[in-house]
């Protein structure tokens, strides 16, 4: 088991890499960072000399070297368009995206498992055809469309949420959150919810299929057989297998949460890393762009290690060897 | 104790009701074991589920009673039947390693059965616990039960399962082919367990299968069933050694006999298979014989290894290669049939595939001829042996082509190989390879899905035919068959065998089957040969303990029993 985590730590640290490597090529050679960073009055000898200092006339793996140990030591460069560290940009949008993300998770799967429960256990049930037919509505409508959608019912017409920015937040040693708030948490509830349908959606349906999967199974017929008292039959023995595979996709979801809340995050005007990277975009802010997509990186390649952990946690097979 | 009388199960669907069990009714008492006895699709395995009250869904009973000592099952609701469930009757499923919960440990899968019926703290649960599975004969149990299901080899996890089935005392235990996937050693201590809680604890046991041997050896009655109905029933002796029904005593006509060789099953040919079969098979019948008119060669392994890397548990240290085959050597003459005999994991589907070219070993050679085989992907797509050694494979439901239709799937050896050029003729022999194999040739235009798995082992047995093969490795052909389609199957290949000069490798786990077919044979165990001789010779006056062991341990029936 140590040597299948060693494994998986050192192929995160190649994945890691691949991605400083994209980062740093856009950094280096989508357009000149040099004339990105003057204006046209500077001179050519000033611009030759930038350069220099810069170390842009290095070789390309000593410069490639130079960068991914400045990210190591937390040195992200500076933005174009700003000036400040990227690292203290990043930073200060974070909270907000994490807790976004945080509270999207925790609805898709506080409101898919138990509905994906009990639309396996009563596959013909009315509820169940009703919460199908609603769920996949919910599917294949645009995030943005949900998102203005819901603007308008509780924020337009009923008035009853804000409807842009994260409301009241406290700072915590450098952390703004908005969970310890009222307005804060009335803020999040409409962008947390546009963020987790999709992704409630898509946890009902695995964890249905494989539930009903795991019902027809042979160790689940035996316990029936046996007189397992009903709730633990379904919640001990059925969950806790139908949740090996829905692990793997949850934890893919959460960084896809993260990475694409971009979308989510400018219908609400949430002042989050997507919102960011937009912004980013639109002045060619070329650091900043790469530095988030390595941050991004890093919190995928992070829950999918948690994923590893938590399934050799779940099933002893991972765990204990065979006997002999 | 269990009265089921006039026990009628249906299963509704869009063309109306199928009736899966019709009229059936039987009595167990304490302490007894009832075989229950037929093929595929004779409703037993349906009858033990609507006693248990688990019909799959959406079947239901439909008529008749189920007495349980005075209470009636059937007026029960649904929640005393659950609660009756584990408590009087229990069930053990045929597959010892899919019916624990992998996730849990065996003492919390026995602790919380055994507390969901009786009134008792946990820990006077777990002291019962360590009880039966010591009684299961389990050392050590009280420390072996915090280990999880996957720490115990398969025999042990049905020690594991019936003590799961047995910890609340029941009356009766319904047992679903409960040694179908053990080995005969295991299988033996299995049924002597069961043997021994129904006479020692008195427990009422059901004991489903298809295998005579096993009814025969620890059933204290028997009820044939076949298509949903009521065959015959008494006791064991008198319904197997006299039987009256006709499909009785076709059933045991078909069960090949371990203490000697017959001939050919005394089988009626398959009514639904066409008879014209008989007549055509002309053309076929030349192609072969054309083929086997060439210099007869036969095959000749010299000292095979198969090693397979191990699992790597650390870094450091390389893993230690697992060996599958070890000094694996002897001879298929030409025109005989060497029949190859081993439990599971003794390495008889690696030689098969090491054989085909589709494993490297690790040292020796094999000779067809005077070809030298090389082994794994140094064996090239085009080498001739490719062509020379056809397979038969054990699963006849996997190895068609689902998509393509009959005519496609036999062609396919005629063109690739380059035999016959023209896609017309091509055509005219394939279907008369089917008539020759016992089918109607307008099975060509079918899909393999149109057939039942006995018609689509003998287009198997077609496809490896039109390669002219000098070698034909059949790998379990009939495990997946009902003993009656195996009769018929192991005939065909007989006649096949006898008409044309066919060398054939025989691999089987199962003893009498390779008795009736082979002429000599190989015994392995763990990768290695344990005897090797003529078959009669080998079952007549086995040398290795080994040998001995497993002919003693295979279920028989009395000879006299066998017409």
């Amino acid at each position: 088991m140590v040597f299948f985590l060693a494994k998986r730590l050192i192929q995160s640290v190649f994945v890691m890499l691949a991605v400083a490597f994209l980062a740093f090529s856009l950094f280096r050679f989508v357009g000149d960072p040099v004339s990105q960073m003057t204006g046209v009055e500077t001179s050519v000898q000033d611009q030759e000399r930038l350069r220099e200092d810069l170390g842009l006339n290095d070789p390309f793996a000593y410069q490639f070297a130079r960068f991914t140990g400045d990210m190591l030591r937390g040195d992200f460069g500076f933005s174009y368009r700003t000036r400040q560290p990227v690292a203290e940009m990043i930073a200060s949008r974070m909270p907000a995206t994490l807790e976004l993300g945080v509270v999207a998770l925790l609805i898709s799967l506080l409101v898919g498992i138990p509905a994906g429960v009990y639309t396996a256990l009563r596959p013909r049930g009315f509820a169940t055809q009703a919460i199908l037919m609603i769920t996949l509505v919910g599917v294949s409508i645009p995030t943005f469309v949900i998102g203005i959608m819901l603007i308008f019912f509780f924020g337009v017409q009923l008035g009853w949420l804000p409807t842009f920015g994260r409301g009241g937040t406290v700072n915590l040693g450098g952390w703004e959150t908005s969970f310890l708030t009222v307005d804060g948490w009335r803020a999040l509830i409409l962008p947390a919810l546009t963020l987790g349908v999709y992704q409630l959606t898509l946890t009902m349906r695995l964890v249905r299929a494989e539930m009903m999967e795991v019902m027809q199974s042979d160790y689940i017929r035996f316990a029936t057989a046996r007189g397992v008292p009903m709730g633990r039959l379904y919640f001990r023995h059925a969950l806790a297998n139908t949740m090996v595979p829905v692990i793997t996709i949850i934890g893919l979801q959460f960084g896809g949460v993260i990475a694409f809340s971009i979308v989510t995050e400018s219908v609400f005007q949430w002042p989050g890393m997507g919102l960011l990277f937009l912004e980013s975009i639109r002045f060619v802010d070329i650091p900043v762009m790469g530095v988030y997509l390595v941050v991004i990186a890093f919190f995928f390649v992070l829950v999918n290690l948690i994923v590893d952990l938590l399934y050799v946690l779940i099933d002893p097979r991972l765990r204990i060897s065979d006997v002999s | 104790m269990l009265r089921v009388e006039n026990l009628t199960v249906k299963f509704p669907s869009r063309f109306g009701d199928v009736t899966a069990v019709e009229d059936v009714s039987m009595s167990i008492d304490a302490g007894e074991i009832h075989g229950l006895v037929g093929e595929s699709g004779a409703g037993k395995s349906t009858v033990g589920a609507a006693i248990i009250g688990l019909l799959q869904s959406p079947g239901y009973v439909s008529d008749g009673t189920i007495m349980l000592g005075e209470t009636d099952l059937r007026s029960l609701d649904r929640f005393e039947a659950h609660a009756l469930r584990g408590k009087r009757i229990s069930m053990i499923f045929q597959d010892p390693q899919t019916s624990l919960n992998p996730l849990m440990r065996i003492e919390d899968q026995l602790v919380e059965t055994i507390l969901a019926h009786e009134d008792m703290s946990t820990a006077a649960a777990k002291t019962r616990a360590v009880d039966l599975l010591e009684e299961m004969g389990i050392e050590d149990a009280a420390a072996r039960m915090q280990s999880y299901p996957h720490q115990f080899s398969g025999g042990m996890r049905q020690r594991v399962v019936i003590a799961l089935a047995l910890c609340t005392n029941p009356e009766l235990i319904i047992a679903d082919e409960p040694t179908t996937a053990l080995d005969v050693a295991v299988q033996s201590q299995v049924l002597g367990l069961i043997r021994r809680l129904a006479d020692v604890r008195k427990v009422g046991f059901m004991l489903i299968t298809h295998d005579i041997g096993v009814i025969a050896q620890i059933a204290d009655t028997v009820t044939v069933m076949r298509h949903g109905k009521r065959i015959e029933s008494g006791p064991t002796a008198q319904v197997l050694g006299h039987p009256e029904a006709p499909y009785t005593k076709q059933l045991m006509a078909a069960v090949p006999p371990l203490d000697h060789k017959i001939d050919r099953f005394k089988v009626p040919e398959d009514d639904s298979m066409a008879a014209p079969g008989k007549s055509k098979g002309d053309r076929a019948e030349a192609w072969l014989l054309g083929g086997e008119r060439q210099v007869p060669i036969g095959l000749t392994l010299d000292n095979i290894d198969v090693t397979f890397p191990g699992v790597r548990t650390t870094i450091w240290r390389k893993p230690e290669p697992f060996t599958a085959l070890s000094g694996i050597s002897f001879d298929v003459r030409s025109g005989s049939v060497m029949g190859i005999v081993g439990e599971s994991g003794s390495g008889k589907s690696t030689l098969a595939k090491t054989l085909t070219g589709l494993i490297k070993p690790a040292g020796g050679t094999m000779t067809l001829g005077g070809l030298v085989l090389p082994g794994g992907k140094a064996r090239s797509r085009h080498h001739p042996s490719r062509q020379l050694i056809q397979m038969v494979f054990q699963d006849p439901f996997s190895s068609l082509n689902s998509r393509h239709k009959i005519g496609a799937i036999l062609s396919e050896p005629l063109w690739l190989y380059g035999l016959v050029k023209d896609k017309g003729e091509r055509r005219e022999l394939c279907a008369d390879m089917l008539g020759l194999v016992g089918m109607a040739p307008e099975a060509i235009n079918k899909y393999p899905h149109q057939f039942s798995g006995g018609q689509r082992q003998r287009i198997a047995v077609a496809r490896a035919l039109l390669a002219r093969p000098k070698i034909l490795i059949c790998d379990e052909p009939t495990s997946a068959l009902d003993v009656s389609i195996q009769a018929q199957l192991l005939n065909l290949l007989k006649d096949l065998q006898s008409a044309f000069g066919l060398t054939v490798i025989f691999i089987s786990h199962n003893l009498s089957v390779v008795r009736q077919m082979s002429d000599d044979v190989v015994v392995l165990r763990n990768g290695r040969i344990q005897e090797q001789g003529p078959s009669e010779r080998v079952y007549q006056e086995p040398e290795a303990d080994y040998t001995k062991r497993l002919l003693e341990l295979t279920p028989t029936m009395p000879s006299t029993w066998i017409q």
